[in-house]
Protein backbone atom coordinates (compact mmCIF):
# COMPACT_ATOMS: atom_id res chain seq x y z
CA UNK A 1 0.00 0.00 0.00
CA UNK A 2 1.02 3.16 -1.01
CA UNK A 3 2.12 5.96 1.98
CA UNK A 4 0.39 9.50 1.10
CA UNK A 5 1.06 11.48 4.06
CA UNK A 6 3.54 10.66 6.80
CA UNK A 7 5.13 12.68 10.25
CA UNK A 8 8.41 11.35 11.24
CA UNK A 9 9.20 12.73 14.81
CA UNK A 10 7.24 15.66 14.81
CA UNK A 11 8.06 18.22 17.65
CA UNK A 12 5.65 21.64 17.57
CA UNK A 13 5.65 24.22 20.57
CA UNK A 14 3.62 27.55 21.00
CA UNK A 15 6.27 29.38 22.52
CA UNK A 16 7.62 27.43 25.43
CA UNK A 17 4.60 25.36 25.79
CA UNK A 18 5.24 21.91 23.93
CA UNK A 19 2.43 20.82 22.10
CA UNK A 20 4.09 17.65 20.00
CA UNK A 21 6.77 15.70 21.48
CA UNK A 22 7.93 13.38 18.48
CA UNK A 23 4.55 12.21 16.42
CA UNK A 24 4.90 9.78 14.13
CA UNK A 25 1.76 8.79 11.75
CA UNK A 26 1.38 7.32 8.18
CA UNK A 27 -1.43 7.76 6.00
CA UNK A 28 -2.16 5.23 2.76
CA UNK A 29 -3.93 5.94 -0.01
CA UNK A 30 -7.04 6.15 0.23
CA UNK A 31 -7.30 5.76 4.01
CA UNK A 32 -9.77 7.86 6.45
CA UNK A 33 -8.01 7.72 9.61
CA UNK A 34 -9.44 9.22 12.66
CA UNK A 35 -7.11 11.41 15.10
CA UNK A 36 -8.75 11.20 18.43
CA UNK A 37 -7.38 12.68 21.77
CA UNK A 38 -8.89 14.72 24.53
CA UNK A 39 -8.55 18.59 24.25
CA UNK A 40 -5.53 19.75 24.13
CA UNK A 41 -3.36 16.85 23.13
CA UNK A 42 -1.77 18.18 20.03
CA UNK A 43 -3.98 16.75 17.63
CA UNK A 44 -5.16 20.03 16.13
CA UNK A 45 -1.82 21.02 15.32
CA UNK A 46 -1.14 17.70 14.73
CA UNK A 47 -3.66 18.30 11.27
CA UNK A 48 -2.20 21.64 11.16
CA UNK A 49 1.49 20.36 10.47
CA UNK A 50 0.62 17.96 8.20
CA UNK A 51 -1.73 20.08 6.24
CA UNK A 52 1.26 22.62 5.62
CA UNK A 53 -0.52 25.13 7.60
CA UNK A 54 1.88 24.78 10.56
CA UNK A 55 5.70 24.61 10.25
CA UNK A 56 7.05 21.81 12.44
CA UNK A 57 10.27 22.49 15.30
CA UNK A 58 11.80 19.53 14.33
CA UNK A 59 10.53 16.44 12.72
CA UNK A 60 9.90 15.25 8.94
CA UNK A 61 6.45 15.99 7.00
CA UNK A 62 6.41 13.72 3.60
CA UNK A 63 4.04 14.24 1.11
CA UNK A 64 3.66 11.76 -1.95
CA UNK A 65 7.61 11.27 -1.22
CA UNK A 66 8.43 14.30 -1.10
CA UNK A 67 9.63 16.41 2.17
CA UNK A 68 7.19 19.23 2.80
CA UNK A 69 8.15 21.21 6.16
CA UNK A 70 11.37 22.22 4.14
CA UNK A 71 8.91 24.33 1.45
CA UNK A 72 8.47 27.58 1.87
CA UNK A 73 4.92 29.65 2.56
CA UNK A 74 4.68 29.57 -1.38
CA UNK A 75 5.33 25.51 -1.76
CA UNK A 76 3.10 24.95 1.32
CA UNK A 77 0.31 27.36 -0.02
CA UNK A 78 0.22 26.04 -3.46
CA UNK A 79 0.48 22.33 -1.83
CA UNK A 80 -2.71 23.19 0.20
CA UNK A 81 -4.18 25.15 -2.84
CA UNK A 82 -4.07 21.98 -5.15
CA UNK A 83 -3.12 18.90 -3.44
CA UNK A 84 -5.42 19.10 -0.06
CA UNK A 85 -9.23 19.49 0.82
CA UNK A 86 -10.08 20.91 4.00
CA UNK A 87 -13.53 20.85 6.28
CA UNK A 88 -13.43 22.84 9.50
CA UNK A 89 -15.76 23.24 12.53
CA UNK A 90 -17.22 26.33 11.65
CA UNK A 91 -17.59 29.42 9.51
CA UNK A 92 -15.56 28.49 6.52
CA UNK A 93 -17.77 29.36 3.88
CA UNK A 94 -17.38 33.59 3.02
CA UNK A 95 -20.17 34.95 3.66
CA UNK A 96 -20.77 37.02 0.70
CA UNK A 97 -20.59 34.01 -1.76
CA UNK A 98 -23.33 31.96 -3.12
CA UNK A 99 -23.05 28.20 -1.99
CA UNK A 100 -21.93 27.91 -5.92
CA UNK A 101 -19.34 30.69 -5.83
CA UNK A 102 -17.81 29.76 -2.26
CA UNK A 103 -17.50 25.75 -4.02
CA UNK A 104 -16.45 27.10 -7.27
CA UNK A 105 -13.54 29.05 -5.46
CA UNK A 106 -10.50 26.93 -5.00
CA UNK A 107 -10.83 26.01 -8.70
CA UNK A 108 -10.57 29.54 -9.54
CA UNK A 109 -7.79 30.08 -7.65
CA UNK A 110 -5.96 27.47 -9.14
CA UNK A 111 -6.15 29.19 -12.50
CA UNK A 112 -10.00 27.08 -14.27
CA UNK A 113 -12.17 29.38 -16.48
CA UNK A 114 -14.96 30.84 -14.61
CA UNK A 115 -17.93 29.11 -16.05
CA UNK A 116 -15.91 26.11 -16.32
CA UNK A 117 -15.40 26.17 -12.56
CA UNK A 118 -18.91 27.43 -11.90
CA UNK A 119 -20.20 23.81 -13.82
CA UNK A 120 -18.23 21.83 -11.73
CA UNK A 121 -19.21 23.75 -8.20
CA UNK A 122 -23.09 22.72 -9.65
CA UNK A 123 -22.25 19.20 -9.89
CA UNK A 124 -20.32 19.12 -6.83
CA UNK A 125 -23.49 20.71 -5.11
CA UNK A 126 -26.09 18.44 -6.65
CA UNK A 127 -23.88 15.11 -5.57
CA UNK A 128 -23.79 16.33 -2.18
CA UNK A 129 -27.78 17.02 -2.15
CA UNK A 130 -27.74 20.73 -2.57
CA UNK A 131 -29.46 21.41 -6.13
CA UNK A 132 -31.66 24.18 -5.74
CA UNK A 133 -29.38 26.12 -2.99
CA UNK A 134 -26.95 27.18 -5.58
CA UNK A 135 -27.60 31.11 -5.00
CA UNK A 136 -27.87 30.89 -1.20
CA UNK A 137 -25.57 32.74 0.90
CA UNK A 138 -24.37 30.72 4.21
CA UNK A 139 -26.65 32.63 6.45
CA UNK A 140 -29.22 31.32 4.04
CA UNK A 141 -28.35 27.64 4.90
CA UNK A 142 -28.83 25.72 7.80
CA UNK A 143 -25.81 23.91 9.56
CA UNK A 144 -25.97 20.62 7.77
CA UNK A 145 -26.28 22.38 4.56
CA UNK A 146 -24.01 24.85 5.40
CA UNK A 147 -21.47 21.92 5.96
CA UNK A 148 -22.07 20.03 3.49
CA UNK A 149 -21.58 22.83 0.56
CA UNK A 150 -17.53 23.52 2.53
CA UNK A 151 -17.68 19.39 2.29
CA UNK A 152 -18.04 19.98 -1.80
CA UNK A 153 -15.41 23.03 -1.81
CA UNK A 154 -12.87 20.41 -0.26
CA UNK A 155 -13.04 17.57 -2.48
CA UNK A 156 -14.16 20.01 -5.90
CA UNK A 157 -9.96 20.25 -6.62
CA UNK A 158 -10.38 16.50 -6.41
CA UNK A 159 -7.29 16.48 -3.41
CA UNK A 160 -4.99 14.03 -2.86
CA UNK A 161 -5.70 14.08 0.82
CA UNK A 162 -8.73 15.98 2.55
CA UNK A 163 -8.35 17.10 6.54
CA UNK A 164 -11.31 17.71 8.05
CA UNK A 165 -11.15 18.86 11.96
CA UNK A 166 -14.35 17.73 13.88
CA UNK A 167 -16.85 18.94 10.68
CA UNK A 168 -19.36 17.53 12.63
CA UNK A 169 -18.72 19.19 15.86
CA UNK A 170 -21.36 22.11 15.81
CA UNK A 171 -24.19 19.65 14.33
CA UNK A 172 -26.79 17.41 16.18
CA UNK A 173 -26.64 14.22 15.58
CA UNK A 174 -28.76 12.96 12.77
CA UNK A 175 -27.75 15.74 10.79
CA UNK A 176 -23.76 14.89 11.62
CA UNK A 177 -24.63 11.30 10.20
CA UNK A 178 -25.58 12.75 7.11
CA UNK A 179 -22.28 14.91 6.60
CA UNK A 180 -20.25 11.86 7.77
CA UNK A 181 -22.08 9.57 5.37
CA UNK A 182 -21.78 12.08 2.56
CA UNK A 183 -17.57 12.85 3.73
CA UNK A 184 -17.39 8.88 4.02
CA UNK A 185 -19.41 8.23 0.59
CA UNK A 186 -17.27 10.77 -1.74
CA UNK A 187 -13.85 10.70 -0.65
CA UNK A 188 -14.07 6.65 -1.06
CA UNK A 189 -15.54 7.17 -4.70
CA UNK A 190 -12.63 10.05 -5.10
CA UNK A 191 -10.21 6.93 -3.46
CA UNK A 192 -9.51 10.78 -1.42
CA UNK A 193 -7.79 9.93 1.52
CA UNK A 194 -9.03 11.89 4.90
CA UNK A 195 -7.50 13.10 8.32
CA UNK A 196 -10.24 12.87 10.32
CA UNK A 197 -9.47 15.16 13.63
CA UNK A 198 -12.45 14.22 16.23
CA UNK A 199 -12.97 13.69 20.03
CA UNK A 200 -15.93 11.73 19.40
CA UNK A 201 -15.85 8.01 19.13
CA UNK A 202 -19.17 7.76 17.07
CA UNK A 203 -17.32 10.16 14.38
CA UNK A 204 -14.45 8.70 14.37
CA UNK A 205 -16.28 5.10 13.96
CA UNK A 206 -16.50 5.95 10.29
CA UNK A 207 -12.84 6.09 9.81
CA UNK A 208 -10.86 2.69 8.49
CA UNK A 209 -9.05 2.93 11.89
CA UNK A 210 -7.74 5.34 14.36
CA UNK A 211 -4.67 6.64 16.37
CA UNK A 212 -5.14 8.29 19.73
CA UNK A 213 -2.97 11.43 20.49
CA UNK A 214 -1.43 11.64 23.82
CA UNK A 215 0.84 14.40 25.71
CA UNK A 216 2.08 15.48 21.77
CA UNK A 217 2.60 11.94 21.05
CA UNK A 218 0.68 8.95 18.18
CA UNK A 219 -0.78 6.12 19.91
CA UNK A 220 -1.48 3.74 17.00
CA UNK A 221 -3.86 1.14 19.01
CA UNK A 222 -4.72 -0.58 15.34
CA UNK A 223 -2.41 -2.24 12.84
CA UNK A 224 -0.72 0.52 10.94
CA UNK A 225 -1.09 0.30 6.33
CA UNK A 226 1.54 -2.23 5.25
CA UNK A 227 3.57 -0.58 2.90
CA UNK B 1 -35.42 -9.00 25.47
CA UNK B 2 -38.19 -10.58 27.11
CA UNK B 3 -39.68 -13.27 24.78
CA UNK B 4 -43.05 -14.48 26.05
CA UNK B 5 -44.46 -10.54 26.48
CA UNK B 6 -43.38 -9.69 22.73
CA UNK B 7 -44.70 -12.73 21.52
CA UNK B 8 -47.88 -11.77 23.24
CA UNK B 9 -47.30 -8.13 21.86
CA UNK B 10 -47.00 -9.28 18.42
CA UNK B 11 -50.50 -11.46 18.80
CA UNK B 12 -51.88 -7.97 19.75
CA UNK B 13 -52.25 -7.16 16.29
CA UNK B 14 -53.86 -10.24 15.08
CA UNK B 15 -54.41 -13.81 15.95
CA UNK B 16 -51.29 -15.62 14.26
CA UNK B 17 -49.91 -18.90 13.91
CA UNK B 18 -46.54 -20.04 15.45
CA UNK B 19 -44.25 -20.42 12.63
CA UNK B 20 -45.82 -16.46 11.74
CA UNK B 21 -44.98 -15.18 15.20
CA UNK B 22 -41.42 -16.85 14.96
CA UNK B 23 -40.72 -15.32 11.60
CA UNK B 24 -41.89 -11.96 12.89
CA UNK B 25 -39.93 -11.95 16.48
CA UNK B 26 -36.80 -12.91 13.98
CA UNK B 27 -37.29 -10.08 11.93
CA UNK B 28 -37.50 -7.24 14.44
CA UNK B 29 -35.86 -8.52 17.49
CA UNK B 30 -33.98 -11.65 16.87
CA UNK B 31 -31.42 -10.57 14.24
CA UNK B 32 -28.72 -12.03 16.45
CA UNK B 33 -30.30 -14.86 18.12
CA UNK B 34 -33.51 -16.00 15.99
CA UNK B 35 -36.16 -17.93 18.15
CA UNK B 36 -36.24 -21.64 17.59
CA UNK B 37 -39.32 -23.30 17.40
CA UNK B 38 -39.12 -25.27 20.13
CA UNK B 39 -38.95 -21.90 21.76
CA UNK B 40 -41.33 -20.06 20.53
CA UNK B 41 -44.29 -23.79 21.08
CA UNK B 42 -42.92 -24.13 24.53
CA UNK B 43 -43.57 -20.33 25.20
CA UNK B 44 -47.52 -20.09 23.98
CA UNK B 45 -48.06 -23.19 25.67
CA UNK B 46 -46.75 -21.31 29.16
CA UNK B 47 -48.84 -18.13 28.00
CA UNK B 48 -52.19 -20.47 27.05
CA UNK B 49 -51.52 -22.35 30.99
CA UNK B 50 -51.72 -18.94 32.32
CA UNK B 51 -54.53 -17.47 30.66
CA UNK B 52 -52.77 -15.18 28.40
CA UNK B 53 -53.68 -16.79 24.65
CA UNK B 54 -56.01 -19.00 23.77
CA UNK B 55 -56.15 -21.56 20.90
CA UNK B 56 -58.44 -21.27 18.09
CA UNK B 57 -60.76 -23.73 16.34
CA UNK B 58 -57.93 -25.35 13.91
CA UNK B 59 -58.82 -24.15 10.36
CA UNK B 60 -60.36 -26.75 8.07
CA UNK B 61 -57.77 -29.12 6.27
CA UNK B 62 -54.70 -27.61 7.81
CA UNK B 63 -51.70 -29.87 9.14
CA UNK B 64 -50.17 -30.17 12.62
CA UNK B 65 -48.71 -26.62 12.88
CA UNK B 66 -52.18 -24.78 11.93
CA UNK B 67 -52.89 -23.85 15.33
CA UNK B 68 -53.95 -20.22 15.56
CA UNK B 69 -53.56 -18.67 18.72
CA UNK B 70 -55.31 -15.64 20.07
CA UNK B 71 -54.60 -12.80 22.99
CA UNK B 72 -56.69 -12.97 25.82
CA UNK B 73 -57.87 -9.90 27.79
CA UNK B 74 -55.80 -10.56 31.05
CA UNK B 75 -52.78 -10.93 27.99
CA UNK B 76 -53.90 -7.63 26.12
CA UNK B 77 -53.65 -6.21 30.11
CA UNK B 78 -50.12 -7.56 30.52
CA UNK B 79 -48.73 -6.46 27.26
CA UNK B 80 -50.15 -2.48 27.94
CA UNK B 81 -48.36 -2.46 31.04
CA UNK B 82 -44.82 -3.59 30.02
CA UNK B 83 -45.12 -1.27 27.06
CA UNK B 84 -46.29 1.54 29.69
CA UNK B 85 -43.54 0.93 32.29
CA UNK B 86 -40.37 2.66 31.96
CA UNK B 87 -37.33 0.14 32.39
CA UNK B 88 -35.21 0.25 35.60
CA UNK B 89 -31.73 2.36 34.43
CA UNK B 90 -28.93 -0.22 35.28
CA UNK B 91 -26.70 1.49 37.67
CA UNK B 92 -23.64 -1.18 36.48
CA UNK B 93 -22.36 0.16 39.36
CA UNK B 94 -19.55 -3.31 39.36
CA UNK B 95 -18.59 -3.72 35.91
CA UNK B 96 -16.22 -6.40 34.27
CA UNK B 97 -14.48 -3.24 33.21
CA UNK B 98 -13.71 -1.72 36.63
CA UNK B 99 -12.97 -4.96 38.18
CA UNK B 100 -9.99 -5.22 35.78
CA UNK B 101 -8.66 -2.01 36.27
CA UNK B 102 -9.03 -2.10 39.71
CA UNK B 103 -7.09 -5.41 39.53
CA UNK B 104 -4.78 -4.20 37.60
CA UNK B 105 -3.86 -1.74 39.95
CA UNK B 106 -3.90 -3.70 42.99
CA UNK B 107 -1.47 -6.11 41.11
CA UNK B 108 0.95 -3.67 39.85
CA UNK B 109 0.10 -4.20 36.21
CA UNK B 110 -0.18 -1.72 33.48
CA UNK B 111 -3.96 -0.40 33.86
CA UNK B 112 -2.95 2.14 31.23
CA UNK B 113 -2.19 -0.76 28.37
CA UNK B 114 -5.41 -2.62 29.30
CA UNK B 115 -7.77 0.26 28.92
CA UNK B 116 -5.57 1.40 25.46
CA UNK B 117 -6.33 -2.60 24.72
CA UNK B 118 -10.41 -2.05 25.64
CA UNK B 119 -10.47 1.16 23.97
CA UNK B 120 -9.24 -0.01 20.32
CA UNK B 121 -11.64 -3.47 21.00
CA UNK B 122 -14.68 -0.37 21.59
CA UNK B 123 -13.55 1.40 18.53
CA UNK B 124 -13.25 -1.94 16.10
CA UNK B 125 -17.30 -3.02 17.30
CA UNK B 126 -18.19 0.87 16.45
CA UNK B 127 -16.75 0.85 13.15
CA UNK B 128 -18.42 -2.55 12.67
CA UNK B 129 -22.02 -1.37 13.56
CA UNK B 130 -21.27 2.07 12.02
CA UNK B 131 -20.72 0.15 8.66
CA UNK B 132 -24.53 -1.69 9.53
CA UNK B 133 -25.93 1.72 9.89
CA UNK B 134 -24.81 2.61 6.32
CA UNK B 135 -25.52 -0.13 4.54
CA UNK B 136 -28.92 -1.81 6.23
CA UNK B 137 -32.01 -1.20 6.74
CA UNK B 138 -33.85 1.34 9.09
CA UNK B 139 -34.63 -1.13 11.77
CA UNK B 140 -30.66 -2.59 11.76
CA UNK B 141 -29.78 0.84 11.87
CA UNK B 142 -31.56 1.78 15.15
CA UNK B 143 -30.40 -1.26 16.46
CA UNK B 144 -27.21 -0.35 15.20
CA UNK B 145 -27.29 2.85 16.63
CA UNK B 146 -28.70 1.59 20.47
CA UNK B 147 -25.48 -0.45 20.81
CA UNK B 148 -23.65 2.43 19.47
CA UNK B 149 -24.45 5.07 21.86
CA UNK B 150 -23.93 1.92 24.84
CA UNK B 151 -20.37 1.21 23.41
CA UNK B 152 -19.76 5.04 23.42
CA UNK B 153 -20.68 5.67 26.67
CA UNK B 154 -17.96 2.69 27.87
CA UNK B 155 -15.32 4.64 25.64
CA UNK B 156 -16.34 7.91 27.51
CA UNK B 157 -15.92 5.50 31.01
CA UNK B 158 -12.77 4.84 29.68
CA UNK B 159 -11.52 8.28 28.81
CA UNK B 160 -12.38 9.46 32.11
CA UNK B 161 -10.36 6.59 34.20
CA UNK B 162 -7.38 6.62 31.74
CA UNK B 163 -7.31 10.57 32.71
CA UNK B 164 -7.52 9.41 36.79
CA UNK B 165 -5.33 6.12 37.04
CA UNK B 166 -3.02 7.87 39.10
CA UNK B 167 -5.42 9.10 41.88
CA UNK B 168 -7.36 5.81 41.75
CA UNK B 169 -3.99 3.89 41.98
CA UNK B 170 -3.74 5.60 44.62
CA UNK B 171 -6.76 5.54 46.21
CA UNK B 172 -6.90 1.39 45.90
CA UNK B 173 -3.43 0.87 47.28
CA UNK B 174 -4.10 2.82 50.51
Amino acid sequence: MTIVLEARDVHYSFGRTPALRGADLRLAEGEILAVMGPSGSGKSTLLHCLAGILVPGSGEIHFDGRRIDRLGETGRSALRRDRFGFVFQFGQLVPELSAEENVALPLLLSGVRRSKAAAEARLWLARLGLDGLERRTSGELSGGQAQRVALARGLVARPRVLFADEPTGALDSLTGEQVMDLLVGTAREEGTAVVLVTHEPRVAAYADREVVVRDGKVLALTAEPVS
Amino acid sequence: MTVPLTLLGLLEREPSHGYDLKRDYDAFFGRDKPLSFGQVYSTLSRLARDGKVVISDPEAGAGPDRKRYVITDSGATEVDTWLTQPVAPEPHLQTVLFAKVTLSLLLDRPAEQYLDTQRAAHMQRMRELTTVKRTGSLVDSLLADHALFHIEADLRWIDLTAARLDALAQEVRR
